[in-house]
């Protein structure tokens, strides 16, 4: 029941293009994912950052087709997703993609015992019941929970860690190529975090796993990730690999963002907020460029044309006019290290 | 700093006192709070650091006598000179809102959305001080501007979901601190907030509790937080305090076990690449204490002698505390 590689290594194991969300509300629209463009790269993890009301967990909704997109494309192993005819039908894309989410009680069946819950899709997907168990107990294993111990248990006689190795376990029980991770360990204290991030590295490495992981943890994001995401009020605000994004932001909000993390020295204290006030409302965004009412260098240009992503090289993007020669901001292509 | 403002020996602000708590039910018996001892100075930043089930909140609450009734609260609290547990219920709305005050991670559930941000601190002006409401409301436009709300004015006049989630913490703030309180409790106030308005909200604490000279009790399970706001800090594990002593000795050396294997499992810049050290197995139940030290289960460096009686509080140096027979 693995899934073939189709396009090669060298292909995006998922190529989103100019994917849309907007949400109704009475008289308005929430532009919750708004245009985005990214791929993700086969066996890579992908971090996706940003604050509350960025997108970053539409975004993950939408990669799942748990929401039907408003517009845009999404290819995976380079054919359609959700187009029987010419396509990647939506049952088998959801047997290759899987997602685990950061409430790991409520993403659990109260009343199945947890061997079911990770043997359900299976059982679905029809495999006998014997299979699925055995499955379910691989599983258990691989996750550290001992099977004999564990899988006749209930979701709530588990620690949160523990129901989150569940959700983990549950999330590959049909061999996917692509795990969603929306806040895998946000809701865990810190000693269980780290455990958890260690099982995963694992995981990926055994199953040749690609993560898609988004995260509001700018340290978590920066230990697991391959390459980076900033999202900011439904855009792609910068993209890159990580030590770029970490030792090079271009984007003035990535500066900030980053900058805005406390300190772990009592030395180093921070004297002035990197940002002030909060992120403006998705509803009515400002025109232009989405951040410039918080960008220190904001400039007529910033007003009226929404800033193109500028490539900086190796893969590194910021929708920016400051990285953008030629952009007419006063400080265009003079955005460096 | 607040230093100088503390010369005379007086009493500390906060002295708690083998403060134990037990939530009492037909099937359960929960120790959430087992023997805690902390002293606060006036003018005094301390975070109480610890996991989920460490007991951090209760002790907090404790403090300000906001436990259930079910709760069985013994040891000694004493707040500015005042034997809170003996206190009546009149002396402790008396008590609540002008000695101390309390700000907490949810402002929704905190602030009233029925009333405007102004009536809600107007109220508690007008309930402590007696003064009349058109004073109360101009004391509240103070607060607004104390707190950094931007055009406080309009701001009297909105509800709090009129508000966004940093402005309602500030809000709150403002309600917490509209009877110049002596110690503002503070329960992982930041923990909700985005990463580029958690920092504003924390410079802001730390800025108005130096202009104030507040003692402040930090509560949280971020380690970065402590690091930006405390002078001092206790890590708690299950329902002890396991640890205390200055921010940059407790960050930067920590004696104990527990906040070690805390500060190795916490991830930061730097470990890219590396396995990250965990703390193995999980923290355990109140409800079945394990005897002696409660981390020992956990401990690479546990012996038997761990297990046999709880570690004795072991003064380390003229201001650290360690609870752990091998410090």
């Amino acid at each position: 029941m693995t899934h073939a590689d189709r396009g090669g290594p060298a292909q995006p194991l998922l190529t989103v293009v100019d994917l849309k969300k907007h949400f109704p509300i009475p008289r308005a629209v929430v532009r919750a994912v708004d245009g985005v463009t990214f791929n993700v790269l086969k066996g890579e993890t992908l971090g996706i950052v940003g604050e509350s009301g960025c997108g970053k967990s539409t975004t993950a909704r939408l990669l799942m087709r748990l929401l039907d997109p408003d517009g845009g494309e999404m290819l995976f192993d380079g054919e359609t997703v959700g187009n029987a005819h010419s396509g990647v039908a939506m049952k088998e894309y959801r047997r290759q993609v899987q997602m685990v989410f950061q409430d790991s009680y409520a993403s659990l069946n109260p009343r199945l015992p947890i061997e079911d819950s990770i043997g359900f899709a299976p059982r679905v997907h029809g495999v006998s019941a014997g299979q699925a168990r055995e499955r379910a107990h691989e599983l258990l294993a691989a996750v550290g929970l001992a099977p004999n111990q564990f899988a006749r248990r209930y979701p709530h006689e588990l620690s949160g860690g523990q129901r989150q190795r569940v959700n983990i376990a549950r999330a590959l029980a049909l061999y996917p190529r692509l795990v969603v991770l929306d806040e895998p360990v946000s809701a865990l204290d810190k000693s269980v975090e780290a455990q958890v991030l260690n099982l995963l590295m694992d995981l990926k490495e055994k199953f040749g796993l690609t993560y898609v992981f988004i995260s509001h943890d700018l340290n978590v994001v920066q230990y697991i990730s391959d390459r980076v995401m900033v999202m900011y009020l439904g855009l792609v605000v910068e993209q890159g690999p990580v030590d770029a994004i970490y030792d090079r932001p271009a984007h003035p909000y990535t500066r900030a963002l980053l900058a805005s993390r406390p300190s772990m020295d009592p030395d180093k204290r921070r004297t002035e907020p990197p940002l002030t006030g909060d992120p403006p409302n998705p509803v009515n965004p400002p025109s232009g460029c989405r951040f410039r009412t918080r960008c220190p260098f904001s400039e007529k240009v910033c007003e009226t044309t929404p800033p193109p992503a500028a490539d900086l090289g190796g893969g590194h993007l910021a929708a920016c006019h400051m990285a953008a020669v030629g952009s007419g901001h006063s400080q265009a292509g003079k955005v460096a290290a | 700093m607040s230093a100088a403002l503390k010369l005379e020996p007086a009493a500390p602000l906060v002295k708690l006192r083998n403060l134990t708590v037990r939530f009492v039910s037909r099937d359960a018996d929960v120790a959430a709070v087992n023997g805690v001892d902390l002293d606060l100075a006036a003018g005094e930043s301390l975070c109480i650091l610890g996991e989920s089930g460490s007991g951090k909140s209760v002790t907090l609450r404790a403090l300000m006598k906001l436990l259930p009734k079910k709760a069985v609260v013994e040891g000694g609290i004493e707040v500015a000179g005042n034997n809170v547990q003996a206190m009546s219920e009149s002396q402790l709305q008396d008590f609540r809102g002008s000695t101390v005050a309390m700000i907490f991670q949810e402002p929704m559930t905190a602030l009233d959305p029925v009333f405007t941000i102004g009536t809600q601190i107007a109220e508690t002006v007008c309930r402590h001080e007696g003064i009349s409401r058109s004073a109360g409301m101009a004391r509240a436009l103070e607060l607004l501007e104390l707190v950094q709300i931007p055009s406080a004015k309009r701001r009297l006049a909105a509800y709090p979901h009129e508000l966004s989630g940093g402005l309602r913490q500030r809000a709150m703030i403002a309600v917490a601190l509209a009877c110049r309180p002596k110690l503002l409790l503070a329960d992982e106030p930041t923990t909700a907030l985005d990463a580029t308005v958690q920092i504003q909200v924390l410079l802001l604490l730390r800025e108005l509790q130096e202009k104030l000279g507040m003692g402040v009790i930090f509560v949280t399970h971020d380690l970065g937080v402590a690091g930006e706001i405390a002078d001092r800090v206790a890590v708690m594990y299950a329902g002890r305090v396991v640890e205390e002593g200055p921010v940059r000795a407790v960050m930067k050396r920590p004696l104990h076990p527990y906040p070690q294997g805390l500060l190795g499992a916490t991830v930061h810049a730097g470990l890219r690449g590396q396995r990250l050290t965990t703390i193995p197995g999980a923290p355990p139940s109140l409800e079945n204490l394990p005897p002696g030290c409660a981390f020992a289960p956990r401990c690479s460096l546990a012996e038997p002698a761990c297990t046999v009686a709880v570690p004795e509080a072991r003064k380390v140096g003229a201001d650290r505390m360690a609870r752990c027979i091998k410090v």
